[in-house]
């Protein structure tokens, strides 16, 4: 009566755990290798673009949204204690340590994410990885690699590009509409802000949170069943395991960095 | 020139998130370049209490920042808390006898250092002597507790209190 | 079994599992060098799986897989790789790289393995459409073809590094009779003009048949009957029989085993 679901628990568990382990040993076997710059890098340079610069759009209208609800929310809050004059550490805090960070690279997972999983998987249905492999061309080095070393360099230039847009929204709904002094503003942040404990910080999250959501998005791409149903599904689970890790992650970094 | 516009707007796209990280470190933590122009020399000063001074607090001279707390420790002969202001070497004519006090800005905002320039003592040739780097200084006001407040605000309307009372 | 002169493959007692499905039962074969074989057997009896545990894409549970004097699961990463250099294999989706053109399918392989310069790539990819009747579509995209050409273009990026072995999946598969026979001609003249070793999987008996010099018939994971085409078509062992000629009832059933039929309704 009681043995079925604790086997199934099991085998789940297991299962868990090879999936785990075998996407250890596919990003290891796709990383670890002497690389060969002259074929690699006309690669790499064709996937920064396609993993970075067609996610900067969304990433420069999300930050510049978010920046200016920060500046009219914090404002809002913070006027009616007189202290408007810390809505720039407040903005600028809130970004640089969080808010940068996990939400560009939540909406890098909905973008270049599920993109490269989708590839990647579609890939693998129409055999093309496997005529690779055929080739003696291994896929994991030509195709994986490339596209995961696009998403670590671009994920945190994109967090870069979120925080000074996102600052500057803030600033541009508090000094340019409500009124705040500029030079307050800029003042109070820079006398609250550190290189070192907030952007550099924020920058290491974004690098970790890099390897977690391309690592994620290539490996359900390669290890999706190769079917249409398989690859949609696939895609599904990139965005919905991304976002949690990095939420999770994120929780667990801050209380790691900032206590 | 043959361009490779997918080569050249990977470039544009590194430039600009390098741009961005600048832009941070520049405007938003108001890092400056110029390092020969801000040279520093630190003072030591002697606390009883720095109410909730912290590690780069600003210190300030009539509002405009001249410095930062660099390091705050406890003297282990005296017990008492000693901290490095870190002072900009523009600001060196500082007499000997000024007063860094911690204060706080506003009534919810952050605690900073103020410095009251006194008018510098003379050594014995009648020449201003200036604090100097590795100085200390025991010329500190400590910040204001706020429980001692109440507790000597309270001590002295019971006193005034049990003085009228007894009057009558 | 006859044992062939000088086989470039020898498989020897390979039995293979997918999952709990065993696909190959203590299979023995051996495919000749220089001559075309044909894997053919029903739908989903295991034939890619053969060719790709000949690649050594797949290792088999037991047995080996010799390739000259190669046992190809044995082989580590590195002189596997060295070997496939020395094959190549033609999907049934042809599988092209969608993100480039023809030319630059065609070239790939070359561009992976040597470092010739790019003026001598380009005669080489050229000779090689020319070969395959594409040369006019160097500069197509995938999307852009047809089923049958993009096999063609396929075959032509299989041919690429001159291999010794080309083993197809299913070519035929879903072509009209014109581009069948365009397909077929071209695996018989390749084999005839590169002295190729290939190997066919299919279905599709009397068109591979017109073309092979040996034949296998694989079902039910297990070698049913091998030998020259003509020697097949005399077989009169049941499951043979139905298989060649194309029966729609006999040793393999019409009817999916089902309760009786008039108690059913």
């Amino acid at each position: 009566m009681l043995v079925k679901p604790i086997s199934n628990l099991g085998r789940s568990g297991i299962e868990f755990l090879t999936a785990l382990g075998r996407a250890l040993l596919v990003l290891l076997h796709a990383l670890i290798g002497r690389p060969q710059f002259k074929k690699h890098f006309p690669l790499f340079v064709e996937q920064l673009y396609v993993v970075g610069v067609q996610s900067v759009m969304i990433i420069i209208v999300s930050g510049l949204f978010i920046g200016m609800v920060l500046g009219l929310q914090g404002y809002n809050v913070l006027v009616q204690f007189k202290a408007e004059a810390s809505l720039g550490p407040l903005v600028s805090l809130s970004i640089l340590r969080e808010l940068g960070p996990v939400v560009a690279a939540l909406l890098f997972a909905g973008r270049a994410g599920s993109a490269l999983t989708a590839e990647i998987g579609l890939m693998k249905a129409t055999e093309q990885l496997s005529s690779m492999e055929m080739m003696a061309v291994d896929p994991l080095r030509r195709v994986i690699s490339p596209r995961f070393w696009a998403g670590f360099v671009s994920l945190p230039l994109l967090t870069f590009m979120f925080s000074v847009i996102g600052i500057y929204g803030g600033k541009m709904v508090g000094v340019d509409w409500l009124g705040i002094d500029e030079g307050t503003f800029w003042t109070g942040t820079q006398a609250s802000v550190d290189l070192y404990d907030d952007i550099a910080q924020g920058w290491i999250k974004s690098v970790i949170f890099a390897v977690v959501v391309c690592w994620v998005s290539l490996f359900n791409g390669y290890n999706c069943l190769p079917t249409a149903a398989g690859i949609s599904k696939a895609t599904t689970q990139t965005v919905v395991h991304s976002s949690l890790i990095v939420l999770g992650l994120d929780f667990v970094l801050t209380a790691l960095m900032f206590n | 020139m043959k361009v490779n516009w997918l080569e050249f707007i990977v470039g544009c796209f590194l430039v600009a998130g390098i741009a961005a990280a600048v832009v941070l470190a520049l405007k938003v933590a108001g890092l400056t370049l110029n390092t020969d122009a801000k040279e520093f020399y630190t003072v030591y000063g002697r606390f009883s209490n720095i109410g909730s001074l912290k590690v780069r607090s600003p210190v300030k001279l009539g509002g405009v920042v001249i410095g930062s707390v660099s390091s705050i420790q406890i003297d282990p002969k005296t017990l008492q808390p000693v901290v490095a202001i870190k002072l900009d070497r523009r600001y060196s004519e500082l007499g000997s006898d000024t007063t860094f006090s911690v204060l706080t800005s506003g009534l919810l905002g952050e605690q900073y250092l103020g410095v009251k320039p006194d008018f510098a003592s003379m050594d014995d040739d009648g020449n201003p002597v200036y604090l100097k780097d590795g100085d200390t200084t025991n010329f500190t006001e400590s910040a204001i507790v706020l429980e001692e407040l109440l507790g000597k605000f309270l001590y002295s309307v019971s006193s005034s209190k049990a003085d009228s009372g007894s009057s009558n | 079994m006859t044992m062939l002169q000088d086989p470039l493959i020898r498989i020897e007692n390979v039995t293979f599992f997918r999952g709990l499905r065993k696909i190959y039962d203590n299979v023995s074969l051996s495919i000749p060098r220089g001559k075309i074989t044909a894997v053919m057997g029903p739908s989903g009896t295991g034939k890619t799986t053969l060719l790709r545990i000949i690649g050594g894409q797949l290792k088999p549970d037991s047995g080996s897989v010799f390739y000259e004097d190669r046992n190809v699961p044995k082989l580590g990463r590195g002189a596997l790789y060295e070997l496939r250099k020395r094959m190549s294999m033609l999907f049934q989706s042809g599988a092209l790289f969608t993100g480039m053109n023809v030319f630059d399918n065609v070239a790939y392989p070359i561009r992976e393995h040597t470092s010739l310069p790019e003026e001598l790539i380009r005669t080489l990819v050229l000779m090689k459409l020319e070969t395959v009747g594409l040369r006019g579509a160097a500069f197509l995209m995938p999307s852009e073809l047809s089923g049958g050409m993009a096999r063609r273009a396929a075959l032509a990026r299989a041919i690429a590094l001159d291999p010794e072995l080309i083993m197809y999946d299913e070519p035929l598969t879903g072509q009209d009779p014109i581009t069948m026979a365009v397909l077929l001609k071209l695996i018989k003249e390749l084999n005839t003009t590169l002295g190729l070793t290939s190997i066919i999987v299919s279905h599709d008996v009397s068109e591979v048949m017109s073309i092979a010099d040996y034949v296998y018939l694989v079902s039910g994971g297990r070698v049913l009957a091998h030998g020259i085409p003509d020697q097949l078509k005399e077989e009169r062992h049941p499951d043979v029989y139905q298989f060649i000629h194309g029966l729609p009832d006999g040793a393999v059933p019409f009817h999916y085993p089902a309760g009786n039929y008039l108690e059913e309704l």
